[in-house]
Parts: structure tokens; C-alpha cells; sequence
């Protein structure tokens, strides 16, 4: 008799819950479902040792959509929820789903904190660049200039630039990928929840409705080979629709350049994701188009202890230490008496 | 640790062989240090304190100090205070004036000599009334030579020089040696009391180990208040407080954050969670943080979050684990929480919110007492919302009201504030230990996949489905079958789907309401001290019980139709409360608030009661309620 020990098979399917999607049609919510549900599977960890944490606005919907376990926080706690609920049970698998209204503004914060704490947790940042959900007002990633709802002249606040905020956060694993390129996507989510520590991804992610077109540039067949440049680990830095550009370091300043007439792929940016200092990843993620290609691809995954292991770590010592707690010996710490 | 039985004299080595003065023996006594915030008075009141308690006496404490650690030497402002009472019986409060004081400075006097009853014991230091430190405190002339004490038994001693004095050989700087003078005004103290020096030996014995020189001088500095008092004709007698009638047991000093904490600790243990605490530093509640991350042998996992708001929701996410969520804070961070508590409502999870008030509003009297947050705690969210509400009357109260709310939080799957308050949080009494053995369990229940469809005999599994008492299921991650999504929109009844129709969403509002509500139905029926019908009730919640109780007491034994109803449970408040508001002409409310029970219980039950209120971040004087007492009673 043979014991059937291997894991049973899961399927995209095995993830989606019952409920109805109402992201509005053609949103580019519906590619990181779709990407996020094919990765699942493939992780090993059954569905019910996951939980999906969000916040509020569209994004944030995501955890109703999946059969696992899921919590529809406030807004901009979902990093705060997911801590608590890591160090209770470090077992789980943690995602967090925010966007960047509710990640980088009213949550900039907690995000921060769960960054630099490394936590293992895994967090998907949808960035529209707008205020979906309240229909349309300006975000902290909306460019300068910006006309929307609630900024008719256009935007005067400077915009934010989520992977440097990570990146200062000493993020151990930052990424970013496109709603749309799926094969990136799913690779790039897979990376996230392979890391141990927090994985922080950036996902450009088009809303249709109220900043149509934002990623364009990105994803426009016509322009997209000289708008991104894929970051490989190890590899140079080349872009261009007959990869003829490359991002060459001047010093600390990054700059374009065209291959041939005596530049050669030696000569340029060769991408280290595994760089101690997280300088150059930095660099990266300053780059914006059109003066530059804007990176995608893992910018940064290296180990550093974490928040979760080091806090069930010391509880553990401490009961090897001292013992199992016992009420009777804690009551009576110090000084007692008797009364007859 | 160590254990002494008050009836064995304990060998005082220090206590040198001369003759003593006469002792007068008193029922109690009530001394307050009082010095600059960096001279030790906290240190002196607490070591009274467990002297006293290790005598066997009842005792109340009353810290009351500054909330800048460190505000100029000698003003008014920088005044920090310990008031001890202890009696050889049953006592309540911190008493409301002080038969002994002791003062180190001008600003310390100035600030303090009002609470010394005429006739009373002022020490003074007599080395710090000079110009420098009289201006400050407001003082034209110096008050040791202008007669304007006269009515205190004044005591000008040279405190400064006889503690340089003392530790003299040990070669330590000035700013060294007078460190240890509040060493020695506790000697001091300590032999016109009665009270051994054992105890306090011990103690820096203990936290001065790595110091032998700063111990070898703090010991000096004791022996040599003890002596001065023993040695000097200055004071004509010392006095002696017997021990009281407590019930019997074993008894330890306890402070109400420690008891706090230790409850929160117990609950845990007996209902099989692991305390998760996410907490942001605030005064005073931070010691409960302190406390518990000290004790991670119990398996607690304490955090210190980022903010207040990531506290509550770190606790949520714990609690939605299958832990036991617990976060602490005072006013101003309970108003960050709000949004928070509000998602654990909607969630339906366990969870423990501590508010340990303060003066407010905003960031108001951080370091003193008041408890004008009990509408905040019924009222302070959007939405109907309502959260069970728990309040300690005491120290060692503490520890029973954690566990009551732990209890409430899973049996009814929802949120409970704790309040406590600055006065109880510092405040010490003896603590009875509890028989560990005998503490009630707190059943908590995970829901098996096994009990769900995919197995004989299932059914589906359905989040917000209710039992009895319309708690929903915990079903926690890690539980195959048993996936769901919760969330703060409007769930839908029974499947916690969302959903945004009229109806539901006022059943779910009636449901809330009425979980919470059905709490009173398992609350023990309201104690009342006193005649169960008759002229005045006072009703009273929170801190103030211990005025309250003294003050009804003292005017009953006068003769007073007068009892008391003391509030454990704000929300929901008894089921039998109603009835007995009724059988009594006056209620009275005294509350550190403009009113705020009182608005509850004339709203709720339509009676007209009298309201005394006090906001002034100190407590009740025994003597303020019973004057109102008085007053009801004859008019």
C-alpha cells in the first residue's frame, strides 16, 4: 500500500472566491487577479495558510475576490493589520493589496514601518496615479501639472516616487511590473512571495476611467521598448526597440546612451539586485520617462532579519530561559506577606 | 522574593541601642513627600508604601507628579509628590489631607502645606530656603522665619549638610551626595513612624548592585534620617500604626497598571490565547506595556507600534489570527483608535482596548487623573457602534476587570474597553493573591472545518452566523474549509458577504445593539452598600470608588439614609439598575467629568439625578462627596 503524501493539485480556480468582481470592465485590477491567482498554486502553501490584507479604494476590493482568508481593513492600515496579524502567526502567508492613494497618503506611514521592520509579508501596490474609488481626485503619484476633479489648475503637490520611498525604508525586495505585460507580472509576483522579508511590489496599473492612458508610454507597442528597460540580475542594462540604448553611470548620475561607436554593453550599468548598499537600486528608481526608461523588474532583494522572526525568536528564548510562564511565581515577584 | 509575617519584629541592624521616645499609637496616618521631579519623592513614597504594606497596614497611595521629566530646579512647575496612607484598617483612598509633610524645597512647600492639616508635621529642608530658591517658588520672605507656619509643628532641618554629612567618606561628588537625600528624609520618616528600614535596605541592595559605592551612600544616608530622629529631642514622640484586620491570605503591594497587566497575562492563560499587545508609549498607560514585555515566558508578544492606529489595527489583525488582541493607550490615543475600534465592531472580533484617562482634552494634563472619557468610550465612533465597556475601581481591581473584559470580548466576539485613570494606573494597595487554581476559566472556541460541508453531516460554513448570544464564529487562518473575507462594509446577516441593502443594513445595526446589550443579562446583579431603599444612592464609576465608599460610610455612621452603587459594567449597565435607582428620593453622581454618567443614566432611565463634579485632575477628597452627601441628606 503506497501513502499518497504529495500535496493535492491547485488550480487559478482553487483561489477565486464566489463573489462577483466589480472593478469597472477594463480595469487593470482584473490582470493582477487573473496574474495573482496563477501564481498562487504554484507557491506550495494551501489556501487556507493565506490571507490577503487590504485597505480602501479599488484596490483594496482584492481579498474579497480570493478563497482564502481576508481582511477589508481601514484605510491605509492594511501593512498595521498584517503585522499583527504576522507576529501572531508567523505560519501564514500574508499578502497586503493598497494602492497608492491608500499606501503612499493616509497610509504612508504604516507602510513605511512594515517596510523597515521587514516583516515577511508580501505588499502589492496598484499605482493609477488618481483616486479611483472617490471618482477621480489627484494622488500622491499624480504628475505635476495634473488636471483632475479636484485640482482644476493641475496638481502643485510633487509627486512621489513609491520604490525610493521603499528603497529608504531599506526595503529588502522592491519591485515593479505593468498590469498589462502578465508574463512579468506573474514572474514578478512570484519573486515577492518567494522572498523572505518584506517584498514590496509596484504594480502600473491603468484605471480606464479616471486617468485612462496614464501608462501608455509603457505599454504602448509603439513606444514601450523605449520607455522601460527590464532590470536584469547580473545583466546590462539595454532598452530600445533593436536594444541599442543603455543606461551607462556617470559617477552617481545615470545616462542614456547609444550603443556602438565605442560604447559597449561592458560599458554600461550592469544590474546587481543583490547590492548590500541600496544606492544604485536608488538610482533606478529616480529614472522617469521621458528623460528616461522607467525600470521594471526586481531593483533589490537581499536578507535582513526579520521583525517577526526576531519577536517569536525572543518569546522562545524566554520560555527556554525561564521557563513556561506560571501565574504563581509572577504574582508573587517581590516582596508578600501573610495575614492570619 | 521574600515573605514576612508583620507579627515577628524583623531585626532592624540599623536601629541603634538608645532609649526611644513615647509611641502614640494612631488608627492611620496620611504622609506626603514632596521635592523637585529629580529628587526621589516617588521613590520615597513607594518605599513607605511597601514598608507599610509589609507591616500589614492598608495602604492607598497617591503619586502626583509633573509631566516634564525634568522642569527647572526649584520652580513650582517641576514639584513632584507622593501621597502614602496607611492605616490599621480598612481604608479606601490616599486620605485627603496629609498629617505629615515633607518638603525639599520652597516650590515643594509652597505648592503642598495647603493639604497638611493644622497641627500637622511639616519637615522641611532647611538648606534649600535661600534666595536662590524662594523667588522661584514665590516666596517675598522666608516662610521658616516668618511665622507664616505657625500652625504647623515645623521641623527646619539641615537635610542638605547631614546627608553630605553622611556619606562624606565615601568620596562622591556633591550633586552625589545629595542625591541621597531623599534617603534620608525616608530615615526620617521612617522613625517617627515606626517602620523598620529592612525593606528599603533590601531594595538597594538589589537595584544598586552594580553601584556598591552609590549603595554603601544611599545606606548612610537612610541610617542617618533614622538616627536624626531617634537621637535629636527635636521630635517629642514617634507614632505607631498597627496593622489591620485584613481578610486573610497572602497579600503583595500592587501598582494598577502591574494588576492590569497581570490580569491581561491570566486571561490569556486561562482562555488559552497568546496576548498580542500593540501599543504606542502614552501617560500613563505606558507601564502596562512595560510590564508585559518583561513576561514573554508566557508566550506575550508585545509591539510597539509606529502610531496609535496602527497599535489598534496590529491588535485587530492578531485577534483575527486567533490571538489575543489587546492595545492600551489614554485619551488622546483612544480618539485615534476610534476608526479602529470601529472596524473590530463591524469584524466582530475580540479584541481589548485599555484607556488609562487622563486630563484632557487634547493633550491636556497628561501626567494627572480624570475620567471625562466615558462618552468618548459609549459615543466616540461614527455609526451606531457600540463596544462594551468595562471600568476598574481600584489597583488591584485591575486585574478581575481584564479578565471580565477578555471574557465578554470572545464569548460575545467583540471589542471591550477597559477604562482605568491616572489615579488608579500609579495608585498601590495591598492585593489579596488570588488562588491561581481557582481562577475561572475563559472559554474560547476555533470552529473545526469538521463541523462544516465536505464532511458527514456539515453544513456550510457561514461567518456571520450567530449562536445564542449572537456571537459570530472565530474561525481563524489556518483552518482549511473555513476561508472568508471580513471587512468593514455592511455585512450581509449570516453570510458576511457585503452588502449594501436598506434592510439588512438596519437588522445588522439592531443585531450589533443587541449583541451587545444581551451582555447585561449574564452580569451579576448590582451590589449596593447599604439600605436597600432611603433618601440619597450615590452611584458612582471608575476611580472615585474609594472617596465614594469612605464618604458614604462616614455619613451612614452619622446616621445617614445613605448607600452606594459602584459601576463596574458601563456598557451595558446592569439589568437591575433601573429598579434600583427608583427606591432611593436622591441619586448623586460624583464624577471627575462635567457630568457624563449622569447625562447616561437620567437619559436611560429618566431619573433626575444630582450630579458632583470635580475637574481639577486630582481626585475626590473624602470630604467633598460626603459634604454633598450632607447636604442631600438635610435639604
Amino acid at each position: 500500500m503506497t501513502v499518497e503524501t504529495s500535496l493535492p493539485v491547485l488550480t487559478p480556480q482553487d483561489f477565486a472566491s464566489d463573489q462577483d468582481v466589480r472593478w469597472c470592465p477594463g480595469c487593470g485590477d482584473y490582470s493582477i487577479l487573473a496574474q495573482m491567482k496563477k501564481v498562487l498554486p504554484s507557491l506550495g502553501v494551501p489556501p487556507e495558510k493565506m490571507v490577503f490584507v487590504s485597505g480602501i479604494g479599488c484596490s483594496s476590493r482584492f481579498p474579497y475576490y480570493m478563497n482564502t482568508y481576508g481582511i477589508h481593513g481601514i484605510h491605509g492600515r492594511a501593512p498595521a493589520i498584517a503585522t499583527g496579524l504576522k507576529c501572531a502567526r508567523p505560519d501564514l502567508t500574508v499578502w497586503v493589496v493598497t494602492g497608492d492613494g491608500d499606501g503612499l497618503s493616509i497610509g504612508g506611514n504604516h507602510l513605511m514601518h512594515a517596510i523597515r521592520r521587514n516583516l515577511d509579508l508580501n505588499i502589492v501596490m496598484f499605482n493609477n496615479r488618481i483616486y479611483g474609488l472617490t471618482k477621480g481626485q489627484y494622488s500622491p503619484t499624480s504628475p505635476l501639472g495634473k488636471v483632475t476633479k479636484s485640482t482644476p489648475m493641475g496638481s502643485i503637490d510633487n509627486p512621489l516616487s513609491a520604490l525610493s520611498l521603499a528603497i529608504g525604508c531599506e526595503a529588502t525586495f522592491v519591485a515593479r511590473s505593468i498590469d498589462v505585460n502578465i508574463k512579468h507580472l506573474a514572474a514578478t509576483l512570484r519573486r515577492a512571495a518567494e522572498h523572505r522579508g518584506t517584498s514590496f511590489v509596484e504594480v502600473y496599473q491603468n484605471c480606464n476611467v479616471f486617468n485612462d492612458g496614464a501608462y501608455d508610454y509603457a505599454t504602448d507597442r509603439e513606444t514601450k521598448a523605449d520607455a522601460v528597460v527590464d532590470l536584469e540580475h547580473g545583466k546590462p542594462l539595454v532598452f530600445g526597440k533593436g536594444r541599442d540604448k543603455g543606461i551607462r553611470l556617470h559617477g552617481l548620475t545615470p545616462e542614456v546612451v547609444q550603443l556602438g561607436n565605442g560604447v559597449a554593453e561592458d560599458d554600461l550599468l550592469f544590474h546587481d539586485e543583490r547590492a548590500a548598499e541600496p544606492t544604485t537600486a536608488y538610482l533606478l528608481s529616480r529614472m522617469r520617462y521621458p528623460e528616461f526608461p522607467e525600470p521594471i523588474g526586481v531593483f533589490r532583494a537581499v536578507d535582513r532579519p526579520k521583525y517577526d522572526e526576531m519577536l517569536n525568536a525572543q518569546v522562545d528564548e524566554a520560555r527556554r530561559t525561564r521557563g513556561e510562564g506560571d501565574l504563581e511565581t509572577l504574582f508573587a515577584a517581590g516582596d508578600t506577606w501573610d495575614v492570619e | 522574593m521574600s515573605t514576612i509575617t508583620p507579627d515577628t519584629p524583623s531585626p532592624n541592624t540599623a536601629t541603634p541601642d538608645t532609649p526611644s521616645r513615647p509611641v502614640t499609637e494612631l488608627s492611620d496616618a496620611t504622609v506626603r513627600f514632596c521635592g523637585d521631579s529629580g529628587d526621589g519623592m516617588q521613590l520615597a513614597g513607594t518605599q513607605l508604601t511597601n514598608t507599610s504594606a509589609l507591616l500589614g497596614n492598608d495602604v492607598a497611595t497617591f503619586p502626583d507628579f509633573p509631566a516634564e521629566i525634568r522642569a527647572p530646579r526649584g520652580t513650582k512647575a517641576g514639584v513632584s509628590g507622593f501621597q502614602v496612607h496607611f492605616a490599621g484598617k480598612d481604608i479606601f483612598t490616599p486620605g485627603d489631607q496629609v498629617d505629615a509633610l515633607v518638603a525639599m524645597n520652597p516650590a515643594a512647600l509652597a505648592t503642598n502645606v495647603g493639604d497638611l492639616v493644622p497641627g500637622g508635621i511639616l519637615v522641611v529642608d532647611r538648606d534649600e530656603f535661600d534666595d536662590k530658591n524662594l523667588k522661584p517658588a514665590g516666596y517675598s520672605t522666608n516662610p521658616l522665619d516668618d511665622g507664616s507656619l505657625a500652625k504647623y509643628r515645623l521641623f527646619p532641618i539641615d537635610m542638605t549638610q547631614l546627608t553630605r554629612r553622611a556619606v562624606d567618606e565615601l568620596d562622591l561628588g556633591t550633586k552625589e551626595s545629595d542625591r541621597c537625600r531623599n534617603f534620608f528624609a525616608m530615615g526620617l520618616v521612617f522613625w517617627l513612624y515606626d517602620r523598620p528600614l529592612d525593606p528599603t535596605l533590601r531594595y538597594i541592595e538589589a537595584k544598586f548592585s552594580k553601584k556598591p559605592q552609590v549603595a554603601e551612600a544611599n545606606r548612610r544616608a537612610l541610617k542617618a534620617g533614622f538616627n536624626y530622629g531617634e537621637t535629636t529631642e527635636a521630635f517629642g514622640g514617634k507614632y505607631h500604626v498597627s496593622k489591620a484586620a485584613l481578610p486573610k491570605g497572602r497579600y503583595r503591594n500592587i501598582m494598577g497598571n502591574e494588576a492590569l497587566a497581570y490580569g491581561l497575562i491570566a486571561a490569556a492563560k486561562q482562555s488559552g490565547c497568546s496576548l498580542f499587545l500593540a501599543t504606542y508609549p502614552i501617560t500613563p498607560a505606558s507601564d502596562i506595556l512595560h510590564e508585559l514585555s518583561r513576561h514573554k515566558n508566557f508566550g506575550v508578544k508585545t509591539f510597539q507600534a509606529e502610531d496609535e492606529i496602527a497599535a489598534i489595527t496590529a491588535a485587530i489583525g492578531a485577534s483575527f489570527g486567533g490571538a489575543m488582541g489587546v492595545t492600551t493607550s489614554s485619551g488622546p490615543g483612544i480618539a485615534l483608535k476610534q476608526e479602529g475600534l470601529g472596524l473590530a465592531v463591524m469584524t466582530e472580533l475580540p479584541l481589548i482596548v485599555v484607556n488609562v484617562q487622563r486630563g484632557g482634552p487634547s493633550t491636556g494634563l497628561p501626567t494627572k487623573t480624570e475620567q471625562a472619557d466615558l462618552l468618548q468610550a459609549l459615543y466616540g465612533r461614527n455609526g451606531e457602534c457600540p463596544v462594551p465597556i468595562v471600568a476598574a475601581r481600584g489597583p488591584a481591581d485591575c486585574f478581575e476587570v481584564a479578565q471580565v473584559a477578555w471574557r465578554i470580548a470572545v464569548r460575545y466576539m467583540t471589542p471591550v474597553m477597559i477604562l482605568s485613570d491616572g489615579y488608579i494606573a500609579n495608585g498601590s494597595e495591598p492585593w489579596l493573591m488570588p488562588d491561581v487554581a481557582s481562577l475561572p476559566k475563559i472559554e474560547v472556541r476555533h470552529p473545526a472545518a469538521e463541523e462544516y460541508n465536505g464532511h458527514a453531516g456539515g453544513r456550510p460554513f457561514l461567518p456571520y452566523e450567530r449562536d445564542e448570544r449572537l456571537a459570530r464564529p472565530w474561525a481563524i487562518p489556518g483552518t482549511a474549509g473555513l476561508m472568508h473575507r471580513i471587512g468593514g462594509l455592511e455585512k450581509q446577516d449570516v453570510t458576511g458577504n457585503v452588502n449594501y441593502e436598506p434592510e439588512n443594513h438596519e437588522h445588522m445595526v439592531h443585531q450589533r445593539a443587541k449583541k451587545v446589550a444581551g451582555i447585561a443579562r449574564e452580569l451579576p446583579p448590582q451590589e449596593v452598600d447599604g439600605p436597600d431603599a432611603g433618601r440619597v444612592l450615590v452611584l458612582s464609576w471608575g476611580g472615585t470608588y474609594g472617596a465614594c465608599a469612605t464618604a458614604v460610610q462616614e455619613c451612614r455612621a452619622a446616621g445617614g439614609s445613605v448607600a452606594h452603587a459602584h459601576l463596574r459594567h458601563l456598557n451595558p449597565l446592569p439589568a437591575d439598575l433601573g429598579d434600583i435607582l427608583k427606591r432611593y428620593e436622591r441619586v448623586l453622581i460624583p464624577e471627575l467629568n462635567l457630568g457624563q454618567l449622569r447625562l447616561i443614566i437620567r437619559g436611560t432611565y429618566l431619573v433626575d439625578a444630582i450630579g458632583l463634579n470635580k475637574v481639577q485632575g486630582r481626585p475626590f477628597h473624602v470630604s467633598e462627596v460626603a459634604a454633598k452627601i450632607n447636604e442631600l441628606l438635610s435639604t
